[in-house]
C-alpha cells in the first residue's frame, strides 16, 4: 500500500551497552500517514530503538534517513527541530505553569522582546481546538487529569511542523473513554500525513489503531507485518518466540465447596464507600480470581481483606481467629500479604537495590534492632533472583532501573520472603509485557500448587480465567457472584462484569 | 483588553468563576494572604497607636527596607528555580565595605558603583557555576559564597569605614517630596528593581524558563529551554542585587562595615516566603516578595514604636513564617487532591 520511499528509515541500527547488545542491526521504516506499532517483550529493544530515532541515544552503527536524507541527531533537541517529536509515558510537562505555556514555551510569540501573552493563548487555543480539547488555556496544567495532560503533551508536539510523532506507551494511564479520545486524535494526525510510531502493550489497541507492526525480540528484527493481515496468535508468537500454547497451561485442582476448611474466611465485609457485604473464602492451594471494572471495588476488597482499610462491618477470620486483623501488620503476622496495584508508588523503592527491596518486608517484620546480617540478605536475594528469574540477575542494581515485569517479581520476592499463607495480588501484570505476564501467571499457578492461597485481581478477564480456580465478579461495590473458572468463558465473564441479566439470556 | 481568546463557556455562576480563577491563579493565594496580613498589621497598628499610618511613616518603610527589597527580588529569582542563595547578606556587606574603602581611597563614585555590582555578580557567578556545572547543592554552594564574601569583607577592612562621597550620600539624603510623602533615590532604585524583576519574570522567555526549571528541570530541558544558562544567571542576578543592596545600605548607614548584614539572608528568605513564593520552586511572584518585605518592615516598625525589644521581631517573623509554610503546604495538598 505504501510505495515509494519511507519518511523515516533506519538501517542496520546497532546499539551496545558495554558487552550487551541492545539493538543488533535492526531495520525500521515509517511512512507518512501511517500508524506503526513497535512491539516486543521488555528488553526486546523497543525503547532503545525509540531513543536512537529521537536522538536520546547515539547509535554504534546504522544509518538514519529522514525524507531520504541521512541525518544524525546528537540530542533530543536536534530531532525536535528536524520534526521528530516524542510524547513519553511519563508526562514531561510543567504542572506549575498554564496549559498555553506548556504548548508554546520555547517558541512563544514575542513583541519588543517581551512575550505576547494574547497571541500565545490564541495559538494554544488553535492547537487545543485541533485536538478537540475544550479546556481553558490559561488554567494551570497541574489541575487537569493525566489524560488531558497527555493530550496537551501531544498538542505541544503537533504545534510545530511535526513529521514523525513517537508515542511511547501513551495509553497506560488512561481509561477507556480517554483512550478512544486519543485514538481520534491519532487518526486525525494520520490524515494530515504525520507518521506515527505508537508503542503499546495492549494488543487490542494495536489492532484498533495501527496499520503496520514491527516486532523485535532480543534486540533483533523479527518481522514487519500489516495489522490487517497478521493474526493475533502469530503476532504474540513472534514476540515471544515460543509457542503461544504456553499461555494456556495450568492443570486445575478440583475444589469442592466443602473440600477443605478455608484459610481465610470473610463475611459481610463492608468498607464505605467501596465494598459492601462481601463474602470471600480463600482455600489453600487455590487461586481466587477477582474480575470487575475499574472502580467496581476490586482494590477496596483487597485492601479490606488484608487489614489495610478498617472494616465498617463484617468479619475476617484468618486461620480460625475470632476477630478481624487490626491492621496490615496484624494481617502479615497471620500470613496475609498484599501487593498494591501501584507498583511505583506503593511497591518498589526505586533508589534501593534489588537486594534491599527483597529483604525490606522481612526486615520490617523483625524490627529494626534485629538487622538481617548481610550474608543472609545476599543469600535471600540471590535465591529469589534465581527462583523468580529476575533479570538482570544483579542484586545491587537499583530496583527502579529494572523493567516493569522484573520490578513486579522483586515485589513478589519481597512478599514471598515473609513465607505467607495468603497472597493478595492487585493487578500484578498491569503495564508489563506479554512475556513477563505469562511468567507471572505461571508463577502464581506454581505458588498455588505449593499450597499457597492466592487472590488474583486483574482487569484482563482472560488472565483471571486462565489463572483462577474460582472467579468472583465484582460490580458496583458488591461481589455479585463467585463461579468456578471452568464454567466461564471470556464472553460470559464479560457479560457478568458488564451488567446483570445478560449472562442468563 | 478584550478576552476573545477565552473559550466561550457560560460563566454566570459564582462557583464557575471561582473554579476558573482557582484553576488559573491558585498560586497567587499565598501572596493574597500576605496582602491581607499587611492590611491587618496596618489597621491594628493604627488602632493601637492612633498615629501609625502617616505619610512619613509609610515613606520611611520603603527607605528603611530598600536594601532588603533589592535582595528579596534577587532571592525570588533563585527560589523560583528551586534553589536558595545564602550568600546575599555577606555579599551586601562585602560590596558595601569594598565601596566604602575604594571611595576613601579617592576613587570616583562612577567607578566604584559598577565595581560593587561587579563584585556581587562575580560571587553570584561562582555560586551559579558550582550549582550548575559541579552539581553542588545550592545550599552548600551559596554557603561557600557566604563565607567567601564575609571573609573578603574582613580582608578589605576590619573596622567600619565612613563614606564622605557626596554622590553616594545623595542617594540617601535626597528626598523627593509630594506633600508629606517622600522617596529617596535608594527607594527609587529598589522600586525600579522590582519593576524590572516583574517584567523579566512574567514577560520574557528567560523568566518563564525560571518557572519551568522550578516546575521540573528535566522537562524544561526536554522542552529545549536553556536550563544551564538560566540557572547560572539567576545566581548572578542575586549577586548583582547583593551589590546594589550593598550600595543602598552603605548610603543608608553612611559607612561600610564588615559585620553588616549578618543573618540578612534569612530575613530575605523569610520575606520572600511570606510573600508567597514556594521554597520548592516553580511558584512565586516578585510583587509578592515586595509585600513580604513590607510585612517584615511593618513588624519591625511596630516593635520599635512600642519600644519593645527587637528580638520580638524575630519571634513574630518566625511565627508568621511557620504559618505561611503550613498554608502553602495546605494549598499544594489541596491542588494535588483536585486532580
Amino acid at each position: 500500500m505504501h510505495e515509494g520511499t519511507p519518511l523515516l528509515e533506519l538501517t542496520g541500527a546497532t546499539v551496545r551497552f558495554g558487552a550487551e547488545v541492545a539493538l543488533d542491526g535492526v531495520d525500521f521504516r515509517l511512512f507518512s500517514g501511517e500508524v506503526h506499532s513497535l512491539m516486543g517483550e521488555n528488553g526486546a529493544g523497543k525503547s532503545t530503538l525509540i531513543k536512537a530515532i529521537t536522538g536520546a541515544l547515539p547509535m554504534d552503527a546504522g544509518v538514519l534517513r529522514l525524507d531520504g536524507e541521512t541525518v544524525q541527531f546528537g540530542t533530543p533537541h536536534d530531532a525536535q527541530t528536524a520534526g521528530v517529536r516524542t510524547v513519553y509515558q511519563e508526562i514531561d510537562l510543567l504542572p506549575n505553569v498554564s496549559v498555553a505555556e506548556n504548548i508554546v514555551l520555547g517558541r512563544e510569540p514575542r513583541r519588543f522582546g517581551l512575550i505576547d501573552w494574547r497571541r500565545t493563548r490564541e495559538l494554544a487555543c488553535t492547537v487545543l481546538g485541533e485536538l478537540g480539547l475544550d479546556i481553558d488555556p490559561a488554567s494551570k496544567l497541574g489541575v487537569h487529569s493525566l489524560a488531558v495532560q497527555q493530550l496537551v503533551a501531544i498538542g505541544r508536539a503537533i504545534s510545530t511542523d511535526v513529521k514523525v510523532l513517537v508515542l511511547d506507551e501513551p495509553t497506560s494511564s488512561l481509561d477507556f473513554d480517554e483512550v478512544s479520545e486519543l485514538f481520534r486524535v491519532i487518526r486525525d494526525l494520520k490524515l494530515r500525513g504525520v507518521a506515527i510510531l505508537f508503542v503499546s502493550h495492549f494488543l487490542d489497541q494495536v489492532y484498533e489503531v495501527c496499520d503496520r507492526v514491527t516486532v523485535l525480540r532480543d534486540g533483533r528484527l523479527i518481522g514487519e507485518y500489516l495489522t490487517r493481515e497478521v493474526l493475533r496468535i502469530d503476532l504474540v508468537q513472534a514476540m515471544l518466540g515460543r509457542s503461544a500454547a504456553a499461555l494456556h497451561t495450568r492443570a486445575r485442582a478440583d475444589f469442592g465447596d466443602d473440600a477443605t476448611e478455608p484459610y481465610l474466611s470473610a463475611r459481610g465485609v463492608t468498607v464505605n464507600p467501596g465494598i459492601e457485604d462481601a463474602d470471600v473464602d480463600l482455600r489453600e492451594g487455590e487461586v481466587f480470581g477477582v474480575a470487575g471494572l475499574l472502580g467496581a471495588g476490586r482494590t477496596e476488597l483487597a485492601r479490606a481483606i488484608t487489614g489495610i482499610d478498617r472494616l465498617d462491618a463484617g468479619i475476617i477470620r484468618i486461620s480460625g481467629t475470632r476477630q478481624s486483623p487490626r491492621g496490615p501488620h496484624d494481617a502479615i503476622s497471620l500470613g496475609v500479604v498484599y501487593s498494591s496495584e501501584n507498583r511505583r508508588t506503593e511497591g518498589i523503592v526505586d533508589g534501593l537495590s534489588v537486594r534491599e527491596n527483597v529483604t525490606l518486608a522481612l526486615q520490617a517484620e523483625r524490627g529494626m534492632l534485629r538487622r538481617i546480617p548481610s550474608w543472609r540478605q545476599q543469600e535471600l536475594a540471590a535465591s529469589w533472583i534465581e527462583a523468580l528469574d529476575i533479570r538482570p540477575p544483579d542484586m545491587d542494581r537499583p530496583a527502579g532501573t529494572l523493567s516493569g515485569g522484573n520490578q513486579q517479581k522483586v515485589l513478589l520476592a519481597r512478599l514471598l520472603a515473609l513465607s505467607p499463607r495468603v497472597l493478595v495480588l492487585d493487578e500484578p501484570t498491569r503495564g508489563i509485557d506479554v512475556g513477563a505476564k505469562v511468567e507471572i501467571q505461571n508463577l502464581v499457578g506454581d505458588l498455588a500448587d505449593n499450597g499457597l492461597s492466592v487472590m488474583f485481581i486483574s482487569a484482563e478477564l482472560e488472565e483471571v480465567l486462565r489463572v483462577g480456580n474460582r472467579v468472583a465478579i465484582v460490580r458496583d461495590g458488591c461481589i455479585v457472584d463467585t463461579v468456578p473458572a471452568e464454567q466461564l468463558t471470556v464472553d460470559s465473564l464479560l457479560a457478568l462484569v458488564a451488567r446483570p441479566g445478560d449472562a442468563d439470556g | 483588553m478584550t478576552r476573545t481568546d477565552k473559550p466561550t463557556r457560560p460563566q454566570t455562576s459564582l462557583a464557575a468563576r471561582y473554579g476558573t480563577f482557582m484553576s488559573r491563579h491558585s498560586s497567587i493565594l499565598p501572596t493574597f494572604a500576605a496582602v491581607v496580613i499587611l492590611f491587618l498589621l496596618f489597621a491594628g497598628a493604627q488602632l493601637y497607636f492612633g498615629n501609625f499610618l502617616t505619610p512619613s511613616n509609610l515613606s520611611a518603610l520603603l527607605l528603611n527596607n530598600a536594601y532588603l527589597l533589592i535582595l528579596a527580588v534577587g532571592m525570588t529569582f533563585v527560589i523560583v528555580t528551586g534553589g536558595i542563595d545564602l550568600s546575599v547578606g555577606s555579599v551586601m556587606a562585602f560590596t558595601g565595605i569594598l565601596g566604602a574603602k575604594l571611595l576613601a581611597d579617592g576613587l570616583p563614585a562612577v567607578l566604584v558603583i559598577p565595581l560593587m555590582i561587579a563584585g556581587g555578580a562575580l560571587i553570584g557567578l561562582l555560586i551559579g557555576v558550582l550549582v550548575q556545572y559541579f552539581d553542588v547543592q545550592p545550599f552548600i554552594a551559596s554557603l561557600a559564597g557566604l563565607f567567601l564574601a564575609r571573609g573578603l569583607a574582613f580582608v578589605v577592612s576590619l573596622s567600619s569605614i565612613r563614606v564622605e562621597d557626596p554622590a553616594v550620600l545623595w542617594l540617601q539624603s535626597t528626598r523627593f517630596r509630594v506633600g508629606d510623602w517622600y522617596i529617596t533615590p535608594t527607594g527609587i532604585i529598589a522600586l525600579l528593581i522590582v519593576v524590572i524583576g516583574v517584567l523579566v519574570m512574567q514577560w520574557t522567555r528567560f523568566g518563564r524558563t525560571i518557572y519551568a526549571i522550578g516546575g521540573s528541570e528535566q522537562s524544561a530541558h526536554l522542552m529545549g529551554l536553556n536550563v544551564a544558562r538560566t540557572k547560572v544567571l539567576v545566581y548572578v542576578i542575586s549577586g548583582v542585587c547583593g551589590g546594589l543592596a550593598g550600595l543602598a545600605l552603605t548610603a543608608y548607614s553612611g559607612a561600610g562595615y564588615p559585620l553588616n548584614g549578618v543573618g540578612t539572608e534569612l530575613d530575605t528568605i523569610a520575606a520572600v516566603v511570606i510573600g508567597g513564593t514556594l521554597l520548592t520552586g516553580g511558584s512565586g511572584y516578585v510583587l509578592g516578595s515586595m509585600i513580604g518585605v513590607l510585612v517584615y518592615g511593618t513588624i519591625t516598625a511596630v516593635i520599635s514604636f512600642m519600644g519593645a525589644e527587637q528580638s520580638w521581631t524575630r519571634i513574630i517573623i518566625g511565627t508568621l513564617l511557620l504559618l505561611f509554610i503550613v498554608v502553602q503546604r495546605l494549598i499544594v495538598a489541596r491542588s494535588e487532591r483536585r486532580k
